[in-house]
């Protein structure tokens, strides 16, 4: 009971820590906003030359592209979560102090950014949904239940975005200069999570292939359950798989690397 | 001194630069995705979006070579070490632009130059001398207005400080806005990228000229060979822009 107001407090800190930077949260919801107005028009000019790709309707497109603005920054597609930092304190051994405080180090990470998370999607998220959505024509569903579908699954995406980027983190344990993989989770995040092009508009067998690597949990599961595409308990199982997965090796690489940990003397 | 810092490391730096070469290539495969699913986009074919992607991609990686470094003023601003800068005997944008010079930026130039050079070589166009001597008017006039765009950006960060994103939306944005065909647009966008923003002139009004189509807007024939006019304009304003920023820095503290 002590540890979950322990871990609810780091959450509530991580959340305020981001709430601060007010100006930094209006120029990201500027920059998404942009970025969407940039992708719908390609995606109507790619829709209207190949109705009904991917399943999708013009309207599912343009949902499927505020979605993605919406959740960017909230599921930190490309990085820019608390991975860097965490790099940063095994670069310089700082993470040594961490691991003889009396928290665990995932749980801690985890609790930290899923309160960024929360505050990226009511600070950043919800601005250029609502801008997409108002001047554009979407797809949103009138069932509240579909509402409530797409908020678990939002939380889920960001178990699952939290489990692929602490893996990236404690690559610094082995690799100490953390730019390589940094780098690779953009590429990864940006490619297969979709923000290129939806996952289903992808040329098969490529699509198929896509659809299975958890990538896939981020944007494209949360905007399938919102357009009432895919039955949304076995999208929320397919993202806890994920979650489980990621967060078991996690939890393996965590005690592989502490006991590689060698405290530099001074 | 930034360059041979980098170079100190050099497994370190190739695969930074290979590295570099996936992430800016990832735009093009994007691209290339959408063609595997339709033939045209936008009425331009494959070839001709090719050619478009390319001009941007290589003005923008000039640009952000020369002086994408203005992007972190923002951080100098807040945590005061823009001062350093002020009391140094050199021009200050000439220090912000060789602040971390990353030579891995070569990267983005060389991925945009590929792309190019495909794209010319299985272009359908009847290549007179006029129309290849455009291109590399266009490359340097393109990195000459996104440079502007760069240091325009980094004056409004003497004011708004955290506000890096926003450029982010100009300059980042705006090579995303060029890669694909001006049909793509609604016209009031691109009205605003031709007459506010001239981001136009990078890529879209000249290589309308090359690839023989009807230009955005009906603009006429001979705006084809503004750009580089329109490069200097914008250098102009960006330098006032600049100077009127640097005039309004406080330092941190009391």
């Amino acid at each position: 009971m002590g540890s979950a107001r322990l871990y609810a407090a780091v959450a509530a800190g991580g959340f305020r820590r981001y709430a601060t930077y007010r100006v930094a949260t209006a120029a990201g919801v500027f920059t998404n906003t942009v970025f969407g107005l940039i992708l719908v028009s390609a995606y109507l000019a790619l829709w209207d030359e190949r109705p009904h790709l991917g399943g999708y309707g013009q309207a599912q497109a343009v949902t499927y592209v505020w979605l993605g603005q919406a959740l960017f920054a909230t599921l930190a597609i490309q990085g820019g979560g608390f991975e860097t930092e965490l790099m940063e304190r095994i670069r310089t051994g700082e993470v040594a102090v961490d691991l003889y405080r009396p928290a665990d180090l995932q749980l801690w990470w985890l609790a930290s950014d899923v309160g960024r998370a929360s505050f990226q999607l009511l600070g950043r998220g919800v601005v250029p949904f609502a801008f997409g959505a108002l001047f554009f024509p979407t797809a949103l569903p009138d069932d509240p239940a579909l509402w409530a579908a797409l908020l678990v699954a939002i939380v889920l995406a960001m178990v699952v975005s939290y489990g692929i980027r602490f893996l990236v983190a404690l690559s610094g344990f082995w690799l100490l200069d953390g730019t390589g993989a940094l780098q690779v989770l953009m590429v990864t995040g940006m490619f297969f999570s979709g923000m290129a092009l939806p996952l289903n508009a992808f040329p098969q067998p490529l699509g198929d292939l896509v659809m299975l690597l958890p990538w896939s949990a981020l944007l494209q599961m949360p905007a399938d359950v919102l357009m009432g595409r895919v039955d949304p308990w076995s999208a929320f199982a397919f993202q806890a798989g994920w979650a489980v997965v990621l967060l078991a090796v996690g939890r393996w690489a965590q005690g592989a690397a502490t006991r590689r940990v060698v405290v530099q003397g001074g | 001194m930034w360059i041979r810092s980098t170079l100190a490391y050099r497994v370190s730096f190739a695969l930074t630069v290979v590295g570099g070469l996936l992430v800016t290539g990832l735009d093009f495969v994007a691209i290339l995705l959408m063609f595997s699913q339709v033939d045209v986009l936008g009425g331009y074919a494959l070839p001709e979006v090719a050619f478009l992607y390319g001009l941007s991609a290589t003005a923008f990686g000039v640009a952000d070579l020369a002086i994408g470094s203005a992007g972190r003023l923002g951080v100098r601003v807040r945590d005061g070490t823009l001062d350093t800068l002020l009391v140094r005997p050199a021009p200050v944008l000439a220090q912000v632009a060789a602040d971390r010079f990353a030579l891995r930026r070569v990267a983005r130039i060389t991925q945009g130059v590929l792309v190019l050079g495909w794209a010319c070589a299985v272009l359908d166009v009847g290549w007179t001398p006029v129309k290849v001597l455009l291109v590399p008017v266009m490359i340097v006039s393109g990195g000459m207005i996104f440079s502007a765009v760069f240091v325009a950006g980094a004056a409004f960060q003497f004011v708004a400080q955290d506000a890096a994103e926003v450029q982010a939306a100009f300059t980042y944005g705006g090579q995303t806005l060029l890669q694909y065909p001006p049909t793509v647009f609604g016209r009031e966008l691109v009205r605003g990228v031709t007459f506010v923003l001239p981001l136009a002139f990078v890529n879209w009004v000249p290589a309308s000229y090359v690839l023989g189509r009807p230009y955005p807007l009906g603009l006429p024939q001979w705006a084809a060979f503004t750009p580089p006019l329109v490069a200097v304009a914008c250098c102009a304003v960006a330098g006032l822009a600049w100077r009127a920023g640097l005039r309004t820095y406080r330092s941190t503290g009391s």
